[in-house]
């Protein structure tokens, strides 16, 4: 906990909590490789959230655990239901097994606990503001606001965004100086600091994405869920990216992702699980996952064209990204504790 | 000559009026709605309707002057209120639906006969009903005029100077109270949900809160709007009809939407061009091709024709900021 | 409980009720006084009252509302009367120099056939410098050709049964004409997106269209609603080629569309009052008494079945043709239409006609039924059209055609407890609580996010 005073992101003083990540993946490869394994310590459990659209099954998932300050992939073909997934967690959908509000019905009925607490029934805006913050996809820049207005509008405990305060300019002025800071030292980081006045449309499409990421982090979530959070940015700006997700783990940040890129799941990620018609169909250490028979299979089934040469050479290639990462990782702790001005 | 020397009387007269303070004032609460909230309330008439009938029929009942305004006020929130929550959950159209359509029937019930004890019926609740109230709190002699270069107007009683000064403050008061709060994180807010509203919900907004409070507010400021413009001519339902609301949309988005000034400049704006335009026909254009009668309805018609080119061609209007601009999808 | 509601509702609805003096003002000193013979009076056009006039003005409407024209209405304080008459609008107005007592009067005899006064014909109005005096008639009764139904005051069997059944017939025979024009709405709607506010103004203008061909021109009916027909369709086809199309490719957003045709409605709206005046135009030269067990006339029943007969062939055209299945593809997802090679221009083009030309047969009937069309019938409509639409769940077919039957039935059946005029205010309610309950609509699907 050497980056406590380090600003943007907050660290939790949970004292028992494993926030070295070589602790948190021993701990985790003591976790049986089943669909819907119990964590050690779980973020989020999820039971019987099944979504349908018509006579499509879009989600189906009996049981789901995300460790607390985990990385964890979520994989799965196009149209697996990810993205459905992500909606009906954060309170964007709703489950079609969700409790009728007014009684009857036949369970199992959905529900699920984020930090103990029961999300059931809960809008979206509280769902974030309990600390569990989502992107989109499609991404969901506010184009028509300037990139610093976006990054301020991530920001909690405004006292300025209640109506009647709102006259008032001396009672958050401070405030918004403070979130102003934030932000700042944020879009450094996530390399859009050049560009915070700008209009959001006038943003590429990779810069959009970097801009909901931090816009999300503004408010120091408990757990981020990122859906495909790479796809459209260049490779020079994954690689960097690839540093802040981690750096949000080791500072407590819990992280779910959905991502197509093995290479990026590989690398970073401190458990996978994988997701097909809906289902889960399998959990594990990424560099064992993608042996099982049922990720194979759900790949195969749907997906021809799925490099999956790519896949036999996984444990190598793993190794060796490892290796790179920890050495990278080992020279910025070394020189920046903030790992950003290299 | 003489003819241009009229037609700028007629403009000065027309800006300084109540009339166009109170329109001026009621776009501002549209604008609220429709361009910073991205509300599509299509039925602000019936915001100032409300207001007129709530204030004008407390008065008429011997209720005080205040009295008055607070029942104006707290109809308008109530009103709000029941057109608010079944539908600014949903899509923007049913808001529009729901809006125009709660509008419409409270004017042909406002307008109904079995309700004439009340309302007045068709012929609503002329001005002399609920004008003393006011004009006993002028500050200003009760009797006698005042003429500021050609404008001669009586200082307390009627169309006076003293109602016009109390609409320009209160249009003065209601500017800065919206530029007030534009100007906060409640007005950034109320923008990022006007072009996403699901990104500022991942953001942990109460969406459907601010919508409500805006819908609200800006209701209230269309009731404050309606009341003025009753103070100057009388409560008559079909006055305050859809037409009306199509007219402040006009209004706004010639001034420019999401802007505080925009409504003002698009009011005074507005009523010169139908000054002009009463003037010239009347001046130029023989009665069989069209009669002094039926320049109203040109005017509608232009209107119509003018709302549909603002918005394909410049829907940020004269004020605004084309980046700005959003109307939602 | 509730019925207690009920009946308070009605006491406070019911038409019944006559009138008071529209305005009853406080006569202060100066204005008690009867205005004296240097008083002039001036009818005029419109009211413009400085502050050396008065304004004595109103509007003359029958019981449902609807203008009453070319009553005379006088104006007297002691002097000479001046006499005007009520303009299309049904209103009038007069200008005067002096402030006090007038005594207005409205001349019985001038009054169109079926109306009658409700509380007197003469009115004591206060007249204030500066100020305009509302002053108007309670009318009883509904005009000849108004907007009422014919069918109004039924003659066949009076009792509460027989009442209701008249109801259900009058509210099937709504539903049909209004799912008319929904479906052309709700399937505008599905493949653009667009809420057109304008689409009941394609309504009015078919019944103005058969006004002039087969009440001005003569051409006989069937022939003349042909002709509306396909010029309704036309304009439909103009329409998009003139207007929505260029803006789908200058990319306006919806919101923006549905501003445009906010304002294509205002216009459309007054340039009809401006070519036809305020009044109600019939589409045919003949009126029909009612008959057979439905008490409605036998115009309605002839409409009805054109109307299911009209509805039947969409339903088919939409699901068994090539070009209905296109339809409903892009409806159902525009891009993946459009890349299986569905050209969707004209698709869109093709719903656009189909859509004005079936609002202009809508509008023919309606003016057939209902004895004839106003300015602004269409845009009266629309609000049943509405929550019709939305009722059905917005963008198919088939949830319009359901949602227009039952904004019908439950519009005219409301009647039985409600004034004609609150029929607007129930089909609000039915919408309001559908939203509440399941906003997709009956038969609407939810959109997803992110
Ligand atoms: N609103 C909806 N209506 C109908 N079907 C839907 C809806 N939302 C999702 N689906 C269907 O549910 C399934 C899962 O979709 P989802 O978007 O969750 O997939 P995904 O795993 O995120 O895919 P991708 O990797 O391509 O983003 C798909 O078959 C999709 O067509
Ligand atoms: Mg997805």
């Amino acid at each position: 906990m050497t980056d406590a005073k380090v600003s943007g992101t907050a660290v939790r003083a949970d004292d028992d909590y494993p926030w070295d990540r070589t602790a948190l993946r021993s701990e985790l490869a003591t976790v049986s490789q089943e669909p819907g394994a119990t964590k050690p310590q779980p973020i989020l459990a999820v039971d019987n959230v099944v979504r349908s659209f018509g006579g499509v099954t879009a989600v189906d998932v009996a049981h789901l655990e995300v460790q607390r300050g985990a990385i964890t992939a979520l994989i799965g073909p196009n149209g697996a239901g990810k993205t459905t997934f992500f909606n009906l967690i954060t309170g964007f959908d709703k489950p079609s097994s969700a409790k009728p509000r007014f009684g009857g019905g036949n369970g199992p009925f959905a529900t699920w606990r984020f930090q103990g607490r029961s999300l059931g029934a809960t809008s979206a805006f509280r769902v974030a503001q309990t600390g569990m913050v989502r992107t989109f996809q499609l991404t969901k820049a506010l184009s028509a606001m300037t990139v610093m207005d976006n990054m301020l509008l991530g920001a909690k405990d405004q006292p300025g965004e209640h109506i009647l305060t709102a006259l008032f300019r001396p009672r958050w002025k401070k405030r918004e100086a403070e979130i102003r800071a934030k932000a700042e030292e944020l879009l450094v980081r996530f390399k859009l600091d050049a560009k915070k006045d700008d209009y959001a449309g006038s943003l590429s499409g990779g810069q959009r994405k970097l801009l909901e990421m931090a816009r999300a982090l503004m408010s120091d979530p408990a757990m981020i869920m990122l859906d495909e959070p790479m796809a459209g940015v260049n490779p020079a700006l994954t690689q960097s990216l690839l540093g802040h997700i981690q750096d949000l783990r080791d500072r407590g940040t819990t992280v779910l992702f959905v991502e197509h890129d093995m290479h990026m799941v590989r690398h970073i990620s401190d458990w996978v699980v994988v997701m097909a018609e809906g289902k889960i169909v399998a959990e594990g250490p990424p560099d064992t996952v993608m042996q099982h028979q049922a990720v194979v299979d759900a790949y195969l089934g749907s997906h021809h064209d799925q490099d999956l040469g790519d896949d036999s050479v996984l444990d190598e290639d793993f190794e060796q990204a490892k290796a790179q990462e920890d050495a990278e990782r080992g020279e910025r702790t070394a020189a920046e504790p903030d790992g950003e001005k290299a | 000559m003489d003819f241009l020397a009229t037609l700028f009387t007629d403009f000065g007269a027309q800006i300084l009026s109540t009339v166009t303070a109170a329109f001026a004032i009621a776009a501002i609460g549209l604008n609220l709605h429709f361009g910073y909230t991205g509300l599509l309330n299509i039925g602000q008439a019936g915001f100032m309707l409300l207001g007129a009938y709530g204030f004008a029929i407390t008065i008429r009942f011997g209720g005080p002057f205040w009295l008055g305004v607070l029942v104006a006020i707290v109809a308008a929130v109530i009103f709000a209120l029941i057109l608010g929550l079944p539908t600014l959950k949903l899509r923007g159209y049913y808001l529009a639906i729901v809006t125009i359509a709660a509008a419409e029937i409270l004017r042909i019930v406002g307008g109904n006969q079995s309700l004439g004890p009340v309302t007045g019926g068709v012929a609503g609740i002329g001005n002399q009903v609920y004008s003393p109230a006011f004009t006993a709190l002028s500050p200003f002699p009760q009797d006698g005029s005042f003429s500021l270069g050609p404008y001669t107007y009586p200082l307390t009683v009627g169309d006076s100077w003293y109602l016009r000064i109390v609409s320009w403050i209160v249009l003065a008061l209601v500017a800065v109270l919206v530029l007030l709060l534009m100007r906060s994180p409640w007005g950034r807010t109320i923008r990022g949900i006007r072009e996403d509203e699901d990104a500022v919900r991942s953001l942990g907004k109460n969406v459907y809160l601010y919508k409500m409070q805006a819908l609200i507010l800006g209701g209230v400021i269309g009731a404050l709007g309606g009341m003025l413009f009753v103070l100057g001519t009388s409560v008559q339902p079909d006055s305050l009809g859809r037409s009306t609301t199509f007219l402040l949309y006009t209004i706004v988005l010639l001034g420019g939407a999401a802007t505080v000034f925009g409504p003002v400049l698009g009011a005074v704006l507005y009523f010169m061009v139908i000054i002009g335009l009463q003037d010239v026909v009347g001046q130029f254009v023989p009665p069989e091709i069209m009669s002094q009668q039926q320049v109203p309805q040109f005017g509608y018609i232009v209107v119509g024709i003018g709302l549909m080119l603002l918005v394909i061609f410049r829907p940020q209007g004269i004020l605004g900021n084309k980046k700005e601009l959003s109307f939602g999808d | 409980m509730l019925v207690a509601a009920l009946g308070v509702l009605s006491g406070l609805l019911l038409p019944a009720l006559p009138a008071q003096a529209s305005s009853s003002p406080t006569p202060s000193a100066s204005s008690s006084a009867a205005a004296g013979d240097s008083s002039a009076i001036r009818a005029t056009a419109t009211c413009a009252q400085t502050d050396t006039t008065a304004c004595v003005a109103g509007t003359l409407r029958d019981a449902d509302t609807n203008p009453v024209r070319g009553a005379t209405v006088t104006l007297a304080a002691g002097g000479t009367p001046v006499a005007t008459k009520t303009s299309a609008e049904g209103t009038f107005s007069f200008t005067v120099t002096a402030a006090g007592r007038y005594t207005l009067s409205l001349d019985e005899s001038t009054l169109p056939e079926g109306l009658t006064p409700g509380n007197g014909t003469e009115r004591t109005i206060t007249a204030r410098l500066g100020a305009l005096s509302p002053a108007g008639f309670a009318l009883e009764g509904a005009q000849q050709g108004g907007e009422t139904d014919p069918e109004a005051t039924p003659q066949g069997d009076t009792s509460a049964f027989g009442r209701f059944w008249n109801q259900v017939s009058l509210g099937l025979l709504l539903g049909l004409l209004l799912a008319l024009g929904a479906i052309g709405l709700s399937l505008v709607y599905g493949t653009t997106g667009l809420s057109n506010f304008a689409h009941a103004e394609q309504v009015t203008l078919g019944g103005f269209l058969g006004y002039v061909f087969a009440v001005q021109l003569g051409v006989p009916f069937v022939l003349a609603g042909v002709i509306v027909i396909v010029l309704c369709a036309l304009t439909g086809t103009v329409q998009d080629r003139l207007i929505w199309q260029p803006l789908r490719r200058r990319g306006l957003g919806l919101t923006q569309l549905m501003v445009v045709t906010i304002g294509l409605q205002l216009a459309l709206q007054y340039v009809y009052q401006f070519i036809f005046g305020g009044g109600v135009r019939p589409v045919s030269r003949t009126i029909q008494a009612n008959t057979g067990p439905l008490n409605i006339t036998p115009n309605a029943y002839i409409a009805m079945a054109i109307s299911v007969v009209v509805l039947i062939g969409v339903g088919l055209l939409l699901q068994r043709t090539r070009i209905g299945r296109a339809t409903r593809a892009v409806a159902d997802n525009r891009p993946l239409a459009a890349a299986s090679g569905i050209d969707v221009d004209r698709i869109i083009r093709l719903v656009w006609t189909i859509a004005a030309g079936l609002a202009g047969l809508a509008g023919l009937l309606y003016a057939l039924v209902y004895g004839g069309i106003a300015w602004n019938t269409g845009a009266e409509l629309l609000l049943l059209l509405f929550p019709a639409v939305t009722l059905g769940g917005f963008g198919t077919a088939f949830g319009a055609l359901v949602g227009s039957l039952v904004i019908g039935l439950v519009t005219q059946l409301s009647s039985l407890v409600l004034t004609a005029q609150l029929r607007y205010a129930s089909a609000l309610l039915i919408l309001i609580v559908v939203l509440i309950f399941r906003p997709q609509g009956i038969l609407g699907r939810r959109s997803r996010v992110g």
